[in-house]
C-alpha cells in the first residue's frame, strides 16, 4: 500500500520530465533527426543556461508568494559592471567577479527591504528595480558596448570540460547517488519506516546512474560538458537542497502557502523574504555575469526581457504564482522546456514571429493542464 | 393569511464525513418574521445555502417549495429572481463605493448603458428614508458608515430586487444596541409591507422580541417550533443543546497548581490610540482551564493575542511567567518561552493550506528537527506521526495535504502543531468553532487530558455551554474591560449570570 503510493508520488514529479522527452521525441521526428545529435542537445542544454539561473532564484521568490520583475535589467548591470571592472579597470577577474555578486545581494538587499520592511508590493517594488537598475547601467556605461572580456570570462561562458573530467565528475556523482540512497534507506530502516523493496532501490539507483553516464557520454561525444552547464547544476544542487531540506526552505513555502499563519507559527517573515531577494539578487548577478562572458562584451540591453522568461519557466515548471507551491527542479526542467522550443522551432526554420506565438500558447496550456488536472482530482 | 410561502421537505445535505442536514422539513408562512436558532454547527447556515441556492439542486436531497411550486435553484441568481434574499453574517458591500451603487451593484437603472445616476440616486434616497439611515447620502461612501447602517443597505439592496423572503444570518452580531433597535424596528416594518423574514441567531432575547414563530435545528435535524407565545427562552435552549451538559464534558477534578501566568493591569491602545484593553488583571494555574467570556468586540481576541507577541500598538502593564517578568514580542518568542496559541480564525491564521499534514504540525518547532543543517525528516515523521496517533487526527495520510481533511481533523492537527514542543499556556481561541460534535468532544477530552498534565489553559469562546462546562474559573469581559470573574469548580455558574456582565449590566439583587 505504502509502496504504491511512494511509486505514484515520483510519477507525478516525473511528469514534467515525460512532457520534456515527448517534446523531443517530436523534434527529433520533424527535424529529420538533427534534433538527437550530439552537438544539438550540447547546444540546447547550454541555451537553457541563463534562463534556468535566473528561474533558480525567481522560484524562491514565487514560491513565497512575491515577484521578482527587476531580474532581467539586474542582469544587464552586473553584466555592465563586470565588463567596466574587466575591461575598463583592467581589474583580476575573481575580484570584479566577486565585488559583482556582492553587487547582486545588494540589489536583492534593496528590493527585499522595500518588500519585507517597508511593505510596498514586491510588483512594484522591482517594477520600480527594473527602471532603475537599467538607467544606472545606461548612466555608467555611457550607453556603449563594452568588450571583449578577458580569458577567464570566454571559459565561463563558452568552455568545455575534457572528457575525463566529464568521466570522473560521473564516476563521483554516482557514487554520492549510490551512497545518499542506501543511507536514507537504512536511517528509515532504522525507524521502522516502509521502504521500497531492495530490488526496487537498486534498480532506481541504477537507472539514475545510467542516465547520468549516458547524458555525459553524450556530451563527451561533441565537445565535453560545457562549463556553464556544470556551473548550473552546482547551483541546481544547492539550490534543490535548500528549498527541500533546510528549515529556511520550508519556511519559504510555509510563507508562501499563509503568511499570516507561518507568522503565527513563530516564523521571522521579514528575514526570510529578505533573504530570498538577495538570493535571487545573487543568481540575477551569475546570470549576469554568464551573459556577459558568452557574449565577451556588456551592452545595455543585455538581459532585457529576462524575467518574463524566468517566470514563465517557474510556472511551466509547475510553481503557482499564488505562492506555496513550485520547486528549484521544475523551473530548471521549465526552462529547459522552454529552450527546446526555441531550438528545435529554429531547426525547423520556423519564424521568429511564430516561435513567440507558439511559446506564449504553451505557457497557456501548460498552466491550464494543471488546473485542470487539479480541478478534476478535487472533483473526484 | 396562513399562506405558507415556502416549505422545505426532507432535505438531507452531506459533506464527507459529516451529514450537516438530516431530512430537514419545516414551513415558513407568509408575513411572518420566522426565527430558526441552533448551536454553531446545528446546520442553520448550510440550510440557507440550500434554500438561497449556494449549492445547486442536485448537490442535496429533498425538495423545496415556493408558493406550493417546487423550485431546483441551480446558482444564487436563480433564488434572488425569486425573491429569496440571505444578509450573510458577513457583508458583502463595496467599501470603497458610494450607497447607490452598492444598492444598485449589478442591478444599475441605465439607457442603452448608461447609468441613469439621477433616477439612481432620488431612488437610494427613498431606500435611506425607509431605512432610517440618518446623515446618510446616497453618495456617501459605505465604508465610511457603521456595521449596523451599512446592514441596513444591505437590506435595502435585497429589497431593491424585489425580495419577498429575507434570510438574516446572525445579523446582530456586530451591532449595538441601538441599532439592533433600528434593526427590529425596520423588520417590523417591513413585515407590514408583506416581507417575510427568517431571522437567525442564537440570542434568544432578541429572538423573542422579533419573532413570530420559532423554529429549532440541533446536529443538523429539525426538533420542532411553534408560536412564540407557546414557548419560553428554557424551552428553545432545552430544544437547541438536547443532551445534558454532563454528557458532552468530560468530569475533572483537578487541583490547580502553582500559578504560571499572570496578567497584571494591562491596557491596550490601538494604532489610533483606541483603547483597546483596559486594567486587565488575572492569572492562570497548573493544570487550571481558565474560561474568558465576551461578546463580539469586548477584547477577548485581543488578550490572546498580546500574551502571544502578535498584536502590536501600544501595550502598558506586566506579564508574569513562572514568576518572572516577561516581554514577549513575537510569536517565535512566546512559543520558545512556552506560550501557543490556537487561533480563532483557522483557515486565515492556522492551517498552511498547500502544506501536508505533517509539514503543518512540524512548522512551529521546525529547529527541533535540525541536524546541522538539515531537516531529520525521519524524526520529523515520528513525532509528528505519533501526534497524530495521539489526538486522532483521521488523514489517509501524513503527506496528505491539510486542507483535505474535514474541520474537526484540521482543528485537530494545528492543536498537535502547538504540542511539538509541550507547552507551559495553552491559549485556545474558539477552539471548537465550527466542527461538529464528535469533534468537539475529543477537543475536550484532550484539554482535559492536558490540564491533568499540569499545562495551564486559557479557553476564549463565545459559546456559552463550553465556557460553563469545561472552565474551573470565568473571566467574563465587557469592551475592553473585564466585567467580572466567576468560581466554577462547581459548575454552577448560570448562563444568566455570565451574560448580564457579558453584557455590560451590573446584577441589582
Amino acid at each position: 500500500m505504502a509502496n504504491t503510493k511512494k511509486i505514484k508520488l515520483d510519477f507525478r514529479t516525473y511528469m514534467m520530465i515525460i512532457a520534456l522527452v515527448s517534446i523531443w521525441i517530436i523534434f527529433s521526428f520533424t527535424t529529420g533527426g538533427d534534433f538527437l545529435t550530439a552537438r544539438n542537445i550540447s547546444n540546447l542544454f547550454r541555451q537553457s543556461v541563463f534562463t534556468s539561473m535566473l528561474a533558480i532564484g525567481m522560484v524562491m521568490v514565487i514560491i513565497m508568494g512575491h515577484i521578482d520583475l527587476s531580474v532581467g535589467s539586474l542582469v544587464g548591470l552586473a553584466g555592465g559592471v563586470v565588463a567596466i571592472l574587466d575591461v575598463w579597470q583592467g581589474m583580476n577577474p575573481v575580484f570584479s567577479i566577486g565585488l559583482t555578486l556582492l553587487l547582486g545581494l545588494i540589489l536583492g538587499l534593496w528590493n527585499g527591504w522595500w518588500t519585507a520592511y517597508r511593505k510596498v508590493p514586491s510588483f512594484i517594488v522591482t517594477l520600480g528595480g527594473l527602471l532603475i537598475f537599467r538607467g544606472i547601467l545606461v548612466g555608467i556605461t555611457g550607453g556603449t558596448t563594452i568588450g571583449p572580456m578577458s580569458d577567464l570570462f570566454y571559459y565561463f561562458g563558452k568552455g568545455y570540460f575534457s572528457d575525463v573530467t566529464g568521466l570522473v565528475f560521473a564516476l563521483v556523482v554516482g557514487l554520492a547517488v549510490i551512497f545518499i540512497q542506501l543511507k536514507s534507506r537504512k536511517d528509515k530502516l532504522k525507524y521502522g519506516f516502509d521502504v521500497l523493496p531492495l530490488k526496487f532501490e537498486i534498480l532506481k539507483i541504477a537507472v539514475s546512474v545510467i542516465l547520468l553516464v549516458v547524458f555525459i557520454l553524450v556530451f563527451n561525444a561533441y565537445r565535453g560538458i560545457p562549463i556553464p552547464l556544470m556551473v548550473l547544476t552546482i547551483f541546481l544542487a544547492i539550490f534543490s537542497f535548500i528549498t527541500n531540506k533546510t528549515t529556511f526552505g520550508r519556511y519559504i513555502y510555509a510563507i508562501g502557502g499563509n503568511s499570516d499563519a507561518a507568522k503565527l507559527s513563530g516564523i521571522d517573515i521579514k528575514k526570510i523574504t529578505l533573504t530570498v531577494f538577495m538570493l535571487n539578487g545573487l543568481m540575477a548577478a551569475i546570470g549576469g555575469i554568464f551573459l556577459t562572458s558568452r557574449l565577451s562584451a556588456a551592452s545595455v540591453a543585455a538581459g532585457d526581457g529576462a524575467e518574463l522568461d524566468a517566470i514563465a519557466s517557474c510556472v511551466i515548471g509547475g510553481a503557482s504564482l499564488a505562492g506555496g507551491i513550485g520547486k528549484v527542479g521544475g523551473a530548471v526542467v521549465g526552462a529547459i522546456v522552454m529552450a527546446s522550443l526555441d531550438n528545435g522551432m529554429s531547426l525547423m526554420n520556423v519564424e521568429n514571429f511564430w516561435q513567440s506565438i507558439i511559446k506564449g500558447l504553451i505557457l497557456i496550456l501548460a498552466v491550464w493542464v494543471d488546473i485542470y488536472t487539479k480541478n478534476k482530482k478535487a472533483a473526484a | 393569511m396562513e399562506e405558507v410561502l415556502l416549505e422545505t421537505k426532507s432535505i438531507i445535505k452531506d459533506f464527507p464525513g459529516v451529514r450537516a442536514l438530516d431530512k430537514v422539513s419545516f414551513q415558513v408562512k407568509k408575513n411572518q418574521i420566522h426565527a430558526l436558532c441552533g448551536e454553531n454547527g446545528a446546520g442553520k447556515s448550510t440550510l440557507i445555502k440550500v434554500l438561497s441556492g449556494v449549492y445547486p439542486a442536485g448537490s442535496y436531497e429533498g425538495q423545496i417549495f415556493l408558493k406550493g411550486e417546487e423550485k431546483n435553484f441551480e446558482n444564487i441568481h436563480q433564488a434572488e429572481e425569486n425573491g429569496i434574499a440571505v444578509i450573510h453574517q458577513e457583508l458583502t458591500l463595496f467599501e470603497e463605493m458610494n450607497v447607490a451603487e452598492n444598492i444598485f451593484m449589478g442591478n444599475e437603472i441605465s439607457h442603452n448603458g448608461y447609468i441613469d445616476w439621477n433616477e439612481m440616486y432620488n431612488q437610494t434616497n427613498k431606500w435611506i428614508k425607509k431605512m432610517k439611515l440618518e446623515g446618510v447620502n446616497p453618495t456617501t461612501k459605505v465604508g465610511q458608515l457603521g456595521v449596523g447602517k451599512q446592514q441596513l443597505i444591505e437590506i435595502a439592496k435585497a429589497l431593491s430586487k424585489n425580495s419577498r423572503l429575507l434570510i438574516l444570518d446572525e445579523p446582530t452580531a456586530s451591532l449595538t444596541d441601538s441599532e439592533v433597535d433600528l434593526l427590529m424596528e425596520i423588520l417590523r416594518d417591513l413585515r407590514e409591507e408583506g416581507v417575510t423574514c427568517i431571522y437567525i441567531s442564537h440570542k434568544l432575547n432578541e429572538v423573542f422580541e422579533i419573532a413570530d414563530y420559532i423554529s429549532v435545528l440541533r446536529d443538523g435535524e429539525y426538533i420542532g417550533g411553534d408560536f412564540k407565545e407557546n414557548l419560553d427562552e428554557r424551552k428553545v435552549v432545552k430544544m437547541m443543546v438536547g443532551r445534558s451538559i454532563e454528557q458532552m464534558f468530560p468530569d475533572r477534578n483537578n487541583t490547580a497548581g502553582k500559578e504560571i501566568l499572570k496578567v497584571d493591569n494591562l491596557n491596550l491602545r490601538d494604532y489610533q490610540g483606541d483603547q483597546i484593553l483596559e486594567n486587565i488583571s488575572f492569572e492562570l494555574a497548573e493544570g487550571e482551564i481558565l474560561g474568558i467570556f465576551g461578546l463580539i468586540g469586548a477584547g477577548r481576541t485581543e488578550i490572546a493575542n498580546t500574551l502571544f507577541g502578535y498584536l502590536t500598538g501600544s501595550k502598558k502593564g506586566d506579564i508574569y511567567l513562572d514568576n518572572e517578568k516577561v516581554d514577549i514580542q513575537s510569536p517565535k518568542e512566546a512559543l520558545h518561552k512556552g506560550i501557543a496559541l490556537i487561533s480563532e480564525d483557522r483557515k486565515k491564521f492556522g492551517i498552511i493550506p498547500p502544506m501536508s499534514v505533517k509539514e503543518n504540525i512540524s512548522i512551529s518547532f521546525l529547529e527541533k528537527f535540525k541536524n546541522f543543517l538539515v531537516i531529520d525528516e525521519n524524526e520529523e515523521i515520528l513525532t509528528t506521526s505519533e501526534l497524530v496517533d495521539k489526538l486522532n487526527v483521521k488523514t489517509a495520510s501524513l503527506n496528505t495535504k491539510i486542507v483535505n481533511l474535514s474541520g474537526g481533523n484540521q482543528q485537530k492537527a494545528i492543536l498537535a502543531k502547538n504540542l511539538v514542543e509541550t507547552p507551559r499556556v495553552l491559549i485556545m481561541d474558539e477552539p471548537t468553532r465550527g466542527i461538529d460534535v464528535g469533534a468537539k468532544q475529543e477537543i475536550y477530552e484532550l484539554m482535559n487530558n492536558f490540564a491533568q498534565n499540569k499545562m495551564g489553559i486559557i479557553m476564549i469562546s463565545s459559546e456559552l455551554p463550553e465556557i460553563l462546562g469545561m472552565s474551573d474559573r470565568i473571566v467574563v469581559m465587557h469592551e475592553g474591560k473585564i466585567t467580572k470573574e466567576f468560581d466554577n469548580r462547581n459548575r454552577d455558574v448560570s448562563q444568566e449570570e455570565i451574560m448580564v456582565y457579558a453584557t455590560g449590566g451590573e446584577m441589582n439583587g
